[in-house]
């Protein structure tokens, strides 16, 4: 192991020269930009052996690489906001393919009006495509994340294929330590891929990507709700090799054991935040000032966000009075998409915790220490109304 | 037996559930006897890829994708960067098929990347010069004066009044190494210029002209005939651009061509050029194009352009 200071987006570069995909196929967007081009000077620098494709656009990004899966390579790509949304119709037909590919969303806000900065909104709005999704708080995070994304989504009982998100700017662009481990740990950890199902090969042909009639295709997409359902489980004997594996190296720069979720003071908190990505730095900030005045409070970040860890959340909220989720984006006309998810949890549970939504960041809005001692003192007297904008 | 000294294997099984006289089935059997057994077929939505893979059914002998409608070009880019990795990329052939929809509009700019790029594959569009899968709608391939249901012939329209877009010249100027136009109708050649296009290095375009009886309303049994006049009346020239350089292999001559009302009356697309009395106006226009664009082709061979 060896501790570097790095940009998150070079270490997840880092990540993904370890994972040597066999095909990289990238289209350029703001701020995903840095992965790409750190990607491209190792290629250029003989450290990386891909095949990588300077593709026309995002929609031949995705689709390249499920060519290059289907081949029975790993492939790899990273995208954000309009590119991922460019993406939408290919990400379902990845995922109902089965095929294992990884990609990196540097979240960004969709456009009208037009924003380079951070919100959830793109990779939340992708939420149903049938990929995995994680979230990440620190550059350690997205290291970690992304090899462990590939492990998750080749295993022969998941085959579906995942999302790393991490917020564009505010953590893409920032430097922090790392801690890297060598190569020869990191191919222990994840071997070769070797593909066991659909596989374009003329020793064995095979015909991929049929039509389905409506006395199959029902089968079919159950069959794949099943593996991201069962997914879970698998995700959480990667968390727990990859924690036994990699032990901690830089003290706060990730979870001491990875899981589904992350506690942070919960053991007798009765406020607890709910939030993904960057912004828990910044409330567990916020979390240490409020404890030393004895107020109990505690957050809960969500790692695991697709599939949705029901058990794991329900598990660490036991007890707990009131819940602020904290969020990045919006259902047009409905509610926060984590405050819908969490009142779908709780409901008809007697003892589920009072819940409010407070929407933040969106476009890039700064979140400060204060927006979050607002939004505690919100919560803990029950002023304003059930969904808050703070900004 | 071997027929027109053809391979005999077949790759595109029988039972598949393509129209009578269909002329895009015609075309598949053709390309994948040109592909042969090494190679991976990638195929745009459309009507191939629906009669062709009724789940768990499929009519296919050799490896087979299908992705979406506009990324047929970008899935073989994706499969050749993964041959290259493997070190099987001079080994196996990869063959992207799509309709004229999928080829001229909507996967074009993928189709441009592609070639751009210079990946080792041979795109073959099977032009029956529709969307006909989703009920005849007009495409960049919908000649001039055809009706179709988003183009009908009406009180004061002909149909198309958009000339067909030049696809052929359009990917040479990319830089192919090679770029060919066939015909169903003229089968060993279809067959010589497909296999030319899979053994040339680099990325290579053939188009295929395959009737479609069921939108150009044309009798299933006059496919062949259909799409031979197409070419005898030089409506549809077929010709080469290698490395840039034109080669005209039929017709030769503009003062040799059949009336290009012996083409389009054969079909129900362009009867009301006719009906209920002839559009002088049309058909001329129709036939002074089809001449200069002719000869514009004649002069650029001549000139070895």
């Amino acid at each position: 192991m060896a501790k570097q200071i790095m940009e998150a987006s070079h270490a997840i570069a880092e990540a993904v020269k370890m994972v040597k995909p066999a095909v990289i196929a990238a289209y350029p967007i703001t701020p995903q930009t840095h992965i790409v081009e750190r990607l491209s000077d190792f290629i250029a620098d003989g450290e990386l052996d891909s095949e990588y494709i300077r593709v026309e656009s995002e929609f031949g990004a995705i689709s390249a690489c499920l060519g290059a899966s289907a081949t029975g390579t790993r492939a790899y790509t990273a995208t954000c906001s309009q590119g991922l949304a460019l993406m939408n119709e290919v990400l379902f037909i990845v995922s109902g393919m089965r095929l294992p590919v990884c990609m990196t969303v540097v979240n960004r806000a969709l456009s009208a009006p037009i924003s380079i900065w951070n919100d959830h909104q793109d990779s939340i709005s992708a939420r149903d495509v049938g990929w995995i999704q994680m979230y990440a708080e620190t550059s350690q995070e997205c290291y970690d994340l992304t090899l462990m994304q590939f492990k998750i989504s080749e295993d022969h009982r998941v085959l579906t294929p995942s999302m790393v998100c991490l917020d564009g700017f505010t953590l893409s662009h920032v430097y922090e330590p790392v801690d890297i481990p060598t190569q020869e740990q990191v191919d222990k950890f994840l071997p070769r891929y070797k593909p066991y199902h659909a596989i374009l090969d003329p020793e064995q042909p095979m015909t991929l990507g049929p039509i389905g009639f409506p006395s199959e295709y029902m089968e079919i997409r159950k069959s794949q709700i099943d593996a991201i359902e069962n997914s879970l489980r698998i995700i959480e004997d990667v968390y727990n090799e990859f924690s036994d594996s990699f032990p901690v190296g830089i003290k706060r720069a990730r979870p001491e054991r990875y899981w589904h979720t992350e506690g942070y003071h919960l053991e007798d908190a009765e406020i607890v935040f709910i939030a993904m990505g960057s912004v828990c730095g910044t409330i567990k900030v916020v979390i240490d000032e409020l404890r030393k005045k004895g107020e109990r409070v505690g957050l809960l970040k969500l790692i695991t966000y697709r599939p949705f860890p029901r058990q794991a959340i329900k598990d660490a909220l036991k007890g707990v009075e009131k819940v602020a989720v904290l969020e990045k984006a919006v259902s047009p006309g409905a509610d926060g998409p984590i405050y819908c998810e969490l009142s779908s949890l709780f409901y008809g549970s007697e003892d589920g915790p009072e819940l409010r939504d407070f929407i933040i960041g969106i476009g890039g809005r700064d979140v400060r220490l204060d927006h979050i001692k607002k939004i505690y003192e919100m919560a803990k007297e029950g002023k304003g109304e059930k969904q808050e904008w703070v900004f | 037996m071997a027929i027109l000294g053809l391979p005999e294997e077949e790759y595109f099984a029988r039972g598949h559930r393509a129209c009578a006289g269909c002329g895009a089935a015609i075309a598949v059997r053709i390309i994948t006897k040109a592909a042969g057994r090494n190679s991976i077929l990638i195929e745009s939505t459309g009507c191939i890829e629906v009669v062709s893979t009724p789940y768990p059914e499929t009519a296919w002998r050799l490896p087979w994708i299908h992705g979406a409608f506009e990324n047929p070009a970008a899935i073989a880019s994706g499969i050749c960067a993964a041959l290259k990795a493997m070190g099987k990329e001079d080994e196996i052939n990869v063959v992207a098929l799509g309709g004229d929809g999928s080829t001229y509009d909507i996967g074009f700019g993928h189709i441009s990347g592609a070639f751009e790029r210079g990946h080792n594959f041979t795109f073959i569009c099977y032009d029956n010069e529709a969307y006909m899968n989703t009920g005849i709608q007009r495409s960049g391939a919908t000649p001039y004066g055809a009706a179709t249901t988003t183009s009908p012939a009406g009180k004061i329209s002909i149909g198309k009044e958009i000339w067909k877009k030049n696809l052929a010249q359009i990917l040479a100027d990319h830089g192919s190494p090679y770029v060919a136009t066939a015909s169903i109708g003229y089968l060993t050649d279809a067959y010589r210029k497909i296999k030319k296009a899979i053994e040339t290095k680099g990325p290579t375009f053939v188009n295929l002209l395959s009737t479609c009886p069921t939108g150009w309303r044309s009798s299933t049994e006059k496919s062949i005939e259909i799409a031979r006049l197409a070419v005898e009346t030089g409506v549809y020239p077929l010709y080469e651009i290698i490395e840039g350089r034109h080669l005209i292999n039929r017709p030769k001559d503009v003062s040799d061509l059949k009336p290009v009302e012996d083409y389009l009356k054969m079909q129900g697309r362009f009867r009301h050029l006719f009906r209920p009395e002839k559009n002088e106006k049309a058909i001329n226009f129709i036939r002074e194009k089809v001449k200069s664009n002719l000869e514009l082709l004649i002069e650029h061979a001549q000139k070895n352009l």
